[in-house]
């Protein structure tokens, strides 16, 4: 190895502010360039374009002999800017060490790249809408093939009991209702008391007191309390169920299912779906009491209405059809949010960019889903628990 | 190579999960310019001892200083950048990118320096790619279209992306074919003419081991038990060390041949 320092160099070459890089010289009429220093990229990262421009600039004449010998150390970075100073091919009169020879041939036996051009979309206006639909059209398909395997499922269940996941089931009760305890009930206990808070201020205008127990009544029990319920679950536990199924696509336990011919659906989406089925509507009924509750607070503290009385009066204001239409929602919507995000998760493919697409998608989807299905009870049910 | 300076250097080192001792008291030093390989039973903790030179672990107890530094004081944001971008890493599992093509795995690094034209990191990254004998047409995929020896030899491109000085590699070999491996031992052998590279290696590979290393650490015990050429390791009577080179004599027969082998090794 040369034993020199890149900047002792400086007899005569202080000249130019990249004398560190390269001196040049002139003996017996042969223009030389001697390369110093490091030509790595720590070394080069600050002055890289700068040093190229000047280096191509040299690399124009000709005739200049390339003197490289005075390079102690050459990375791959160093060798690319030697490469684009000389336009991509060697000059004429080089000196290499032969070490760094190999360097200089990978870029001159470099394989081509294609890069992928993209063609150009003239019919984006067509084509992008289309597509949309064709997504939506395989959704839906995909989802009523999952929930036509779960029947399968179930029917294969009905006959083979011991094939039934308990354990599953009931982890998914745990982890989807259990847990969910703590959130539902604060979100309720809040909303019970803004809405009683509101609505008590304009009864008391009218002098409509009494009815504060009505409009929480039907307001929580009908809606708010399932809603609520539901859009909390779709948020916690769909997001969650579909990021468990996507990250077991990436690990491939999926796959390792698959050879064990155990069933993805029958292990994974159906405890899924049945234990979110039966968490849900005892999540709705939590959510609406704590939600009452709330709501009777507020009252008491702003109407001065007892507790016992709002009590007693809510049997006769609130026809006990609205609550099992409340807790109907719940199954319903417990099951839709578990079909949705075990139909996404299944959808991921192997990246982690899949995964966060799908689970966002999944969340999206559940929320618009529980939404609908409101509507749909909404126009179903339009006369049963009303006056 | 004489006693040169420790790039890593690790003193009374304890590692613990919980209540699993991994390491008690790990004593070693990388040299600049070795070929350290790391080798100990399955589950002896080689990745461990990896990812704590890596500052990916907190030692229970003693030091690891790397550059003369050790981690803690290493937090200062551009000390740590220059850390980083000194070395490459090839992870057990390849640890690719899997939301980024073949490609954009290895332009990564250098894209990160922002001062590369796009023209220029194409052409460094084909020939990364070239080095590690992919071909272009797989330039394009998904790292989870690729296969097992392919994911290996990505991440090895990737790992060597910006010429690192400092190469750690955990089992660089695991899943390549013979041939692969043979060109992966030569690969390196060159890389290190060229650079002034230190490379820390994990490998149950025998041939790979003693193409490659000038030194071997042996991690057994929860220490390492000794750390020397693979001439004074072999001689450790230590059953782990036994058991190893058991099968070295059927391979070699005449005990000189890896001598030669060795003396392929270029000598600075
Ligand atoms: N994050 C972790 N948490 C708890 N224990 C761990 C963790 N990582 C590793 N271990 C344990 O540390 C021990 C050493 O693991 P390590 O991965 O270092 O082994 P190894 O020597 O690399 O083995 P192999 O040759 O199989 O790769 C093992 O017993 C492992 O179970
Ligand atoms: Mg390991």
């Amino acid at each position: 190895m040369i034993e020199r320092k890149p900047n002792s160099i400086q007899t005569d070459a202080a000249r130019h502010p990249m004398s560190q890089w390269y001196q040049l010289r002139t003996d017996d009429g042969v223009c030389r360039i001697m390369l110093t220093g490091n030509y790595t990229y720590t070394a080069l990262l600050r002055q890289f374009a700068a040093l190229m421009q000047e280096l191509s600039s040299h690399a124009r004449n000709q005739e200049l002999y390339w003197d490289l010998t005075g390079i102690q150390q050459l990375d791959s970075i160093g060798t690319a800017l030697l490469w684009h100073a000389w336009q991509a091919h060697r000059p004429a009169q080089l000196l290499l060490r032969p070490e760094h020879e190999t360097m200089f041939e990978r870029f001159e036996r470099l394989p081509g790249y294609r890069s992928e051009n993209r063609v150009r979309e003239w019919l984006g206006f067509v084509t992008k809408p289309g597509k949309h639909a064709l997504l939506l059209w395989t959704h839906a398909v995909g989802l009523i093939a999952l929930i036509g395997q779960l029947l399968l499922d179930v029917l294969y269940l009905l006959r083979h009991p011991i094939y039934i996941p308990w354990r599953e089931i009931s982890a998914n009760l745990y982890r989807t209702g259990a847990q969910a305890l703590g959130i539902t009930a604060l979100v309720g206990f809040l909303i019970g008391i803004v809405l009683s808070y509101l609505s008590s201020r304009q009864l008391q205008m009218f002098g409509a007191d009494i009815f504060i127990i009505n409009i929480l009544g039907f307001s929580i029990i009908r809606e708010l309390g399932p809603m609520l319920a539901a859009i909390l679950v779709a948020g916690r536990s769909g997001s969650s169920m579909t990021a468990q199924l996507g990250v077991m696509r990436v690990t491939q336990e999926l796959d390792a299912l698959t050879v064990m011919g155990i069933s993805h659906s029958l292990r994974l989406v159906l405890p899924k779906v049945l234990g979110l089925g039966i968490a849900m509507p005892l999540l709705v009924m939590w959510t609406s009491a704590i939600a009452l509750l709330g709501g009777m607070v507020a009252a008491e503290l702003q109407l001065g209405l007892s507790v016992r009385y709002f009590l007693s009066e809510l049997p006769d204001a609130v026809p006990i059809a609205n609550l099992w239409l409340g807790l109907g929602k719940g199954v319903v919507c417990g099951m839709a949010i578990a079909l949705v995000a075990c139909h996404f998760g299944l959808r991921i493919k192997p990246n982690t960019e899949s995964l966060g697409e799908g689970t966002t998608s999944s969340v999206v989807t559940a929320i618009t889903m529980v939404i609908v299905i409101d509507a749909i009870f909404a126009m179903m049910f339009s006369d049963v628990g009303l006056y | 190579m004489a006693q040169s300076e420790c790039v890593i250097e690790i003193n009374g080192l304890q590692t613990r999960f919980g209540n699993q001792v991994i390491h008690r008291d790990v004593n070693l030093c990388v040299y600049r310019g070795e070929i350290l390989t790391l080798i100990g039973g399955s589950g002896s903790g080689k990745t461990t001892l990896m990812r704590q030179m890596l500052g990916l672990e907190q030692p229970y107890g003693g030091t690891v200083r790397i550059f003369g530094e050790t981690r803690n004081n290493a937090n200062r944001n551009s000390l740590k950048k220059n850390i980083r971008g000194r070395t490459g890493v090839l992870f057990q599992q390849g640890a690719l990118f899997s939301a980024l093509t073949v490609f954009d795995n290895v332009a990564l690094p250098m894209r990160e320096l922002h001062t590369l034209t796009e023209s220029i990191i194409r052409e460094l990254v084909m020939i990364k790619l070239k080095m590690v004998a992919i071909g272009s047409e797989h330039a394009g995929k998904m790292p989870s279209a690729l296969s097992g020896g392919m994911i290996k030899r990505v991440a090895l491109a990737r790992a060597l992306a910006l010429d690192p000085e400092l190469l750690f590699l955990d089992e660089p070999t695991a899943g390549l074919d013979p041939e692969l491996s043979e060109g992966f031992v030569e690969l390196i052998l060159g890389l290190r003419k060229e650079l002034n590279l230190t490379i820390v290696m994990v490998t149950h590979d025998l041939d790979t081991l003693m193409s490659l290393s000038d030194r071997i650490a042996v991690l057994a015990d929860q220490r390492v038990i000794t750390a020397g050429t693979l001439d004074q390791v072999y001689r450790f009577p230590h059953p782990f060390v036994v058991s190893f080179f058991k099968n070295m004599q059927h391979k070699t027969r005449p005990m000189n041949h890896w001598e030669q082998t060795w003396k392929t090794v270029p000598t600075r």
